[in-house]
């Protein structure tokens, strides 16, 4: 069953098109990989379904209702959520509280013992029981991150959209993510992650969409995509000209 | 319900002092001199402004220097109504009528950050100031009003409920689910609006209770001023002296507006009195010595003391609690 469709969806900043009509679909339960260059429209993407820009043009679809050009926290309460490419936390709250607010606020209605046990549970879901009352500030990268991952799952979302969750992580963190955005699916949570690493990003999707310059190029399995012509040009003419550059 | 329970335990000695203070203020009327009443009405009166101000921008970050239109309003409310109707009622009024103005500003303003929110809410005072300066002298064909006089015993008694009230409230909003909606806004207002807050409503619905406060207070001070027109009731000094007060005494807790206001007010009496010409001088100095030094007020220099004689033992839960 699809959970999320997208039709031709379009959005300019001035004269850039930074998505250019994008249709996509998600199936409930799957893990989607988002690629493609610096630039390419990944995150403008992400922005349109989340509801932090309104699209130009287009339909978004999320569980049989159309979303496009709704305000971000009517988005998240019918369960579409997502994390940023920089980590955008509360950073003088603590790691409960602020796992607290996703579950205080991510769905309506709820008490605060409701809200304060469910948090709880997602801190051990992410393995942050043990630095629930440092300030989320006060925490390296990998662990804002994953801060804001467990605030983002205490909403209650059917659908999570991660923007580069494992940049800036070393590879064993890297595999910790990985680990993580597995048990994640298996919580049956569909997943639509942006990500430049490719081995976490081949490993984890069954499915990845390759975006360049906000046009859906190609989509397929891993296999087919990293033995892609025209993706392989991508990525290596743009290592070319990186290489030519330094 | 017991974390309230345990939150009131915690807060007793804090509770037996506001009372004790609050028992010796409204005794004030009844065994000093008439200017003490005066002098203690305008500090409350200060009080509750800068309690209203923080009441918004403490928690959100966003900074209003919209407070001087919204005190006018209560001035002109008082001045239209204060002949027919009984003062309690005329007060209310008062409020409502900055509520409904603060819903219309707060929804045109409130999409703006940083300097633009604080720029076009200082811009508001002088419209609305100019407007009905325009409107009085080419409509009605006057200028200002005379403004019914009250006791200045009733109205230090409006007031200092008032600052209870304001008091009151900013201490369970504060620790209300609503209250986090709005420090996480202050926060990071991306993300808050990305795990379901309605950062909108929650924005402009406090700009509004925060200017009922305000025009509450406009209202009833108004009775002192015996004449007005809408460059006494739109002055822009109400919106700086509010903004100046909270940061000087701190905004980090619900005291800090409350000695802010004290001591400033006390000390613009004392410099205005004592050295009418270099009152400003020493005035400007202070607030930058303030600011530079002490970055949380006075109440955040109380809160380091006190962490340093705790020895540490409850530092980090106090200096990084979420205000």
């Amino acid at each position: 069953m699809q959970l999320l469709q997208v039709e031709k969806l379009t959005k300019h900043f001035g004269g850039l098109t930074a998505v250019s009509g994008v249709d996509l679909e998600v199936e409930r339960g799957e893990i989607l990989g988002l690629i493609g260059p610096n630039g390419a429209g990944k995150t403008t993407l992400f922005n349109l379904i989340s509801g932090t820009f309104a699209p130009n043009a287009g339909k978004i679809i999320f569980n049989g209702e159309s979303i496009g050009g709704l305000k971000p926290n009517y988005i998240c309460r019918k369960g579409l959520v997502r994390t940023f490419q920089t980590v955008k936390i509360f950073p003088e709250m603590t790691v409960f509280q602020n796992v607290l607010m996703g579950s205080l606020f991510g769905s309506e209605g709820k008490s605060w013992p409701e809200a304060t046990g469910q948090a709880r549970e997602i801190l051990d879901f992410t393995g942050l029981s043990h630095l629930s009352d440092v300030p989320a500030g006060s925490l390296t990268l990998v662990n804002q991150k994953r801060v804001e991952v467990a605030r983002a799952l205490a909403t209650r979302p059917q659908m999570l959209l991660l923007d580069e969750l494992m940049a800036g992580l070393n590879p064993a963190e890297v595999a910790e993510a990985m680990e993580l955005v597995t048990r994640i699916r298996e919580r049956g949570i569909t997943i639509i992650m942006i990500e430049h690493v490719m081995k976490a990003i081949m490993n984890i999707c069954k499915r990845i969409i390759v975006l360049h310059h906000g046009k859906k190029i190609i989509e397929g399995t891993p296999e087919e995509i990293s033995t892609n012509k025209t993706v392989i040009e991508i990525y290596l003419g743009e290592e070319e000209q990186a290489h030519a550059g330094s | 319900m017991t974390n309230l329970s345990m939150t009131v335990k915690k807060n007793i000695p804090y509770i037996a002092i506001s009372v004790l203070i609050l028992a010796l203020l409204a005794a004030v009327p009844f065994f000093s001199k008439p200017y003490t009443v005066v002098l203690l009405k305008n500090i409350l009166m200060f009080a509750a402004l800068t309690l209203s101000w923080a009441l918004f921008s403490g928690p959100t970050g966003y900074i209003s220097l919209a407070t001087a239109a919204f005190y006018g309003v209560g001035i002109y409310t008082a001045a239209y109504l204060g002949k027919v109707l009984p003062l309690p009622v005329m007060v209310l009024c008062g409020g409502l009528a900055s509520f409904l103005l603060a819903l219309i500003i707060g929804a045109i303003t409130l999409r703006l950050r940083g300097i633009y929110f604080a720029i076009f809410t200082l811009s508001s005072v002088e419209l609305i100031k100019q407007v009905l300066h325009w409107f009085e002298i080419t409509v009605l064909g006057t200028r200002g009003r005379p403004v019914v006089k009250i006791s200045n015993t009733t109205v230090y008694y409006v007031v200092l409920l008032i600052v209870v009230l304001l008091m009151v409230t900013t201490y369970f909003l504060k620790r209300s689910r609503y209250g986090l909606a709005m420090s996480s806004i202050g926060s990071c207002e991306d993300a808050a609006a990305h795990i379901g807050i309605n950062v909108t409503w929650v924005k402009v619905l406090t700009f509004a209770l925060s200017s009922f406060f305000i025009g509450l207070t406009g209202a009833t001070t108004a009775t002192g001023l015996i004449y007005i027109d809408s460059h006494i009731a739109f002055d822009l000094n109400y919106s700086f002296f509010p903004t100046l007060m909270a940061i000087f005494g701190g905004i980090g807790n619900v005291f800090g507006p409350v000695i802010g206001a004290a001591v400033f007010s006390y000390l613009r009496e004392i410099l205005i009195t004592r050295f009418p010409y270099a009152y400003m001088i020493i005035f400007g100095a202070v607030m930058i010595l303030t600011i530079l030094y002490l970055p949380n007020g006075i109440i955040g220099l109380v809160q380091t003391i006190k962490d340093k004689v705790l020895g540490g033992k409850d530092a980090t839960a106090s200096s990084r609690k979420v205000n």
